[in-house]
């Protein structure tokens, strides 16, 4: 009798601590309930209509306010937002003239060429030299094989008045970052407040940015601007406040000690010895202007993404695929570029104390190229432009190889689609359309307490009952299943691929450089190819976004792998594990909180891709934003953008406190 | 505690540079209004159950001009948060600190930017020099903060420079420098406004023990030449010894004791100190006054009062005869013999006995 009574005592007295496991069988009990009497409790299985807040339409209504009644006073609100407009239009008239257009005299037919713009061989050889200085002849010449594709490809018009649009919103993106930045460093109230915002403006999708500024300022190159630098600025700001925080506490006090003013020890210490750090962020508010530059041509930058979407819409295949090298090959020299002089070592002695022309050789060579090409240009036409009679257009080739892949393989591409379809996708989409929504609700908040406590239970709770409430609650669940779906195949690829990387120093460069180069394209450039073979739908969709969201599992697994101390692996070895039990009894349960802060990642940039993959026809929220967008529809557009935003929140916050856990009980932290 | 010597001492030299009176620094929410509380002794249980972290408790001292003020304390005693509170790099929750007959916290921001620029000087652990400019541009760059020109500031720097030994590398960076190098750089730095107090926060622990050793002598060279006002930071008891004139001993954010390296060896105020000096070479430390015997009838020659041991007694001990121990003015004090000094060379902690003094007397190699 004692030997039957204590392991009853004990499940008894362990009760308090699987509270929560029996809070999960009550939930799947009432789930399972509710879904068998779904005909008796209509309102459990679908949110009722009547109850939903109409948020979208409160907001519809605020905006058309601000726009025609609201007045500040001295001016409106639409004045000011025409001069705003007024003020961007002025450099971006002047950088386009530079780059693309030409400065002239008169308007339409009567216009005469004063200065052209900056000859083709002119800016080849400028950006060479400029890779050149920054790290060595490798670099100059990637920069000018890119440029030179896109002259001999013609690309290059196309590719100019994108590169004017970047050049003007990468200074103003990284200014505001870093006056931002330094202020939230400044103020830790300021602090407070950006960081929600932050959070917000880098997980609410980039179609959803579009939908304001559309309303707000229109159609054309400075609303498609304006949105540019409204999405690349958050990173600058966060890159500053740490970069800042980053500074040794010395160097700080060093600066107070020798009586530096505020003024004089922002200005004069911490923004010079952040310099390294900020210098990353200035790279990537290069690479998202050029990927936001890509998608606002939606409201009329114009360049390559222009060419990319109606290539797209008309399904020129050749044309597509072309113009997408374009943008490939422009965002990979951009990058390598600002990478190279971001990484540039500081000056080395003895440099300071020669002349000017020996000190700025490249400066010199660049005003030089730069001033000797405009002139022979005057002269000579193939300076200036590139002569058309030797284009190149490789359009015909890629239109043959796709139709030769769809002439051949489509029995086979199509089976691997069918198959995914059925067996996978279907399946997974059919249970989360039909799960209650109370459940999915509960569900989220039970997992939020049982990792964070009450705070993240209510936290994600409300941002998962906001779906409900502003009636988008199936566009989610459609949402939730296609990430889901595509985060678990990038996963499954990502995480394999991250560990043999991680043992393999040769696999290791290699994979290295094909994820950096993943990662650098602009999120439009996935649809192209993935369009061609499989057409539009949710498995086109699924495709572009591992594709796209691939990298980050890679490069955690990879690092967490890496990061496991040598020791470790040692005593592991001198306990006479074979390798497989290394790898799987302590090299991945230690860098497992490594790889699901990888897997987070993921999630966060499949979620961004998602959005965008409406263009090729889902039907989630992304759908939703892309159809607010084509009609203004502010007040959609911002809620759906929303909705998008708290998924990837919720999924940010779960995971990242379960990380934060487990670190602590290993003592990581 | 003995804050006792400390007055009489205060008492007898004027002026003051820098005085700490009373000065406490705890963290955590509160504080202030703890400390306003019970303003009696306060114990360290008694502030963790308030959930306040004490880095400085109680402290007072005297820094005298001219003097090498030591503060010495294991990690996290507050010797660090101590000196960045006598110049208000971390604001003290309570107390007060003179400056030259000035308060220091009642000093509105511009006047103590303006005190800053002038008259403090600051070497840090770390170097801390500014990695985008080069040696030059660091040492000229409280000049230039002041608003100095760039002719004569650089002037000014390059005579620094030339000072501490870096005569010619006034264009290398501080990432092309040795360790040693870099704090040079710092020291000169510190130097180029000529500040009337200088505040050195453990200069030469991040450097190899060869090399400390050289910054030392270094360290010791400059202030011969200068006669700055010091206040001195270091976790190293030797370090403290070797520099310092009077040294300070923190404990748990509390000042144990305040003397001369020969106070603190020969009268340790408890266990805590014997226990940092029972390891030094009592010779460096101890005085000749400090172990004299009464005037002797016939003298082999003349040692002053104030010598080290270490300094006199390779004389003292290849006579037979003592010597005379005379003081600042000439007067005889005292007489010092072999057998005052071999004690301490062998380093016996009391007056040795009669059967030590035998053993350590008999095989005197002649």
């Amino acid at each position: 009798m004692t030997i039957a009574a204590v392991p009853r005592g004990g499940w008894l007295a362990r009760i308090p601590a699987r509270r929560h496991a029996v809070a999960w069988l009550v939930l799947l009990a009432a789930a399972t309930g509710a879904h068998l009497g779904r005909e008796a409790l209509p309102g459990v299985a679908v949110y009722p209509e009547s109850w939903i807040v109409p948020l979208r339409f409160w907001i519809s209504d605020l905006m058309k306010w601000l726009v025609n009644d609201f007045d500040l006073g001295l001016f409106t609100f639409q004045e000011m937002t025409r001069s705003i407009a007024w003020l961007l239009e002025w450099p971006l008239r002047a950088a386009q003239s530079l780059f693309a257009e030409g400065f002239s005299r008169g308007i339409g037919r009567d216009a005469v060429e004063v200065v052209p713009r900056v000859p083709w061989i002119a800016l080849i050889v400028l950006c060479a030299l400029m890779g050149l200085s920054a790290r060595g002849f490798g670099l100059a010449a990637l920069v000018a094989g890119a440029l030179l594709y896109l002259a001999v490809f013609g690309q290059w018009d196309s590719a100019m008045v994108t590169l004017a649009s970047i050049v003007i919103a990468v200074p103003l993106g990284a200014g505001a970052g870093l006056l931002l930045g330094i202020a939230g460093f400044r103020s830790a109230r300021v602090e407070r407040l950006l960081a929600p915002v932050l959070d917000l403006m880098q997980t609410v999708p980039i179609f959803a940015y579009l939908v304001p500024v559309l309303f707000l300022f229109g159609f054309g190159p400075v609303a498609a601007l304006i949105a540019t630098v409204i999405y690349a600025t958050p990173p600058m700001v966060r890159v500053t406040m740490l970069a800042l925080h980053q500074v040794p506490a010395e160097i700080v006090e060093f600066g107070r000690m020798a009586g530096c003013s505020r003024r004089q020890l922002l200005w004069k210490v911490l923004v010079p010895s952040a310099r390294p750090s900020l210098m990353v962020g200035i790279n990537q508010v290069i690479m998202l202007s050029l990927n936001m530059v890509i998608i606002a041509s939606m409201i009329g930058a114009g360049g390559l993404g222009y060419d990319v979407l109606t290539s797209l819409k008309r399904l020129r295949i050749g044309d597509g695929v072309e113009a997408g090298l374009a943008i490939t090959l422009l965002a990979i020299a951009l990058d390598r570029l600002s990478q190279a002089f971001a990484d540039r070592p500081p000056p080395a002695h003895g440099a300071a104390a020669a002349p000017f022309f020996r000190r700025h050789p490249f400066l010199i060579a660049a005003v030089a190229v730069l001033a000797g090409g405009w002139l022979v240009g005057f002269v000579a036409p193939g300076v200036q432009d590139y002569p058309e009679s030797l284009e190149v257009s490789t359009a015909h080739l890629w239109s043959d190889l796709i139709k030769w892949i769809n002439v051949n393989f489509y029995d086979h591409l199509e089976a691997i689609k069918t198959w995914l379809l059925f067996n996978l996708l279907i399946p997974v989409k059919r249970f989360l359309t039909t799960v209650p929504w109370p459940a999915v609700i509960a569900a989220v908040a039970i997992a939020g307490h049982r990792l964070g406590g009450w705070r993240l239970a209510m936290l994600t709770g409300t941002l998962a009952l906001f779906m409900a409430v502003t009636g988008n609650w199936e566009k989610s669940m459609i949402t939730v299943y296609l990430c889901g779906v595509s985060v678990l195949i990038a996963s499954c690829i990502g995480i394999p691929v991250g560990i043999w990387t991680a043992g393999n120093d040769r696999v290791h460069r290699v994979v290295q450089v094909v994820i950096d180069t993943l990662q650098t394209l602009p999120s439009f450039v996935y649809l192209i190819p993935v369009v061609m073979l499989f057409r539009v739908g949710d498995f086109s969709a699924l495709i572009a976004v591992v594709a796209y969201a691939v990298a980050p599992a890679v490069r955690y697994t990879a690092h967490g792998l890496r990061q496991v101390p040598a020791q470790l692996i040692e005593a592991a070895t001198a306990a006479g594990c074979t390798r497989r039990q290394t790898l799987w009894k302590v090299r991945l349960p230690i860098a497992l909180p490594e790889i699901m802060l990888g897997i987070n990642q993921t999630i966060m940039l499949a979620l961004s891709m998602l959005v965008i993959t409406a263009l090729v026809g889902t039907r989630d929220l992304g759908q939703e934003v892309y159809i607010a967008l084509t009609k203004a529809d502010t007040g959609r557009g911002i809620v759906a953008g929303l909705c998008v935003a708290f998924i990837a929140i919720i999924a940010d916050r779960l995971i990242r406190a379960w990380v934060q856990r487990r670190k602590r009980e290993m003592g990581l932290d | 505690m003995s804050a006792e010597p400390q007055v009489r001492i205060a008492m007898s030299e004027p002026e003051p540079m820098l005085e700490c009176e009373a000065v406490w620094k705890l963290f955590g929410d509160g504080a202030g209004r703890f400390l306003d509380r019970r303003s009696a002794t306060v114990s360290l249980e008694e502030l963790h159950a308030a959930g306040l972290i004490p880095a400085v408790r109680d402290a007072t001292l005297w820094v005298r001009e001219g003097e090498i003020f030591v503060i010495m304390g294991l990690s996290g005693s507050g010797k660090s948060t101590l000196v960045r509170c006598m110049s208000r790099l971390i604001e003290p929750t309570a107390g007060q600190i003179l400056f030259n007959g000035e308060d220091l916290l009642a000093m509105p921001e511009k006047k103590l930017i303006e005190l800053r620029r002038h008259k403090m000087g600051m070497v840090f652990q770390h170097f801390a020099l500014l990695p985008h400019l080069n040696v030059l541009g660091n040492v000229a760059f409280p000049l230039e903060v002041q608003g100095m020109a760039r002719a004569e500031r650089e002037r000014r720097a390059l005579e620094v420079i030339e000072l501490v030994g870096l005569g010619g590398r006034e264009r290398y960076y501080p990432r092309e420098l040795s360790g040693g190098q870099q704090q040079r750089v710092g020291i000169a730095r510190s130097l180029a406004v000529e500040p009337w107090i200088w505040f050195l926060d453990e200069p030469f622990s991040a450097l190899d023990p060869l090399i400390r050793r050289e910054m030392q002598d270094e360290f010791m060279r400059l202030q011969s030449m200068l006669r700055k006002t010091i206040v001195f930071i270091t976790h190293d008891f030797d370090e403290a010894i070797r520099l310092a004139d009077r040294i300070a001993i923190m404990k748990d954010g509390a000042i144990i004791q305040i003397g001369t390296p020969e106070d603190l060896v020969t009268r340790p105020a408890n266990g805590y100190v014997a226990d940092f000096t029972r390891e030094i070479p009592r010779a460096k430390v101890l005085s000749v006054r400090a172990v004299m015997s009464a005037p002797a009838e016939s003298t082999a020659g003349e040692v002053r009062a104030d010598a080290r041991v270490q300094e006199v007694a390779i004389a003292v001990t290849a006579e037979d005869t003592p010597f005379a121990v005379l003081d600042e003015h000439g007067a005889v004090v005292g007489s010092l013999g072999r057998e005052d000094v071999l004690p301490v060379l062998v380093g016996l902690e009391k007056p040795p006995s009669d059967s030590a003094r035998h053993v350590s007397m008999s095989p005197g190699p002649r």
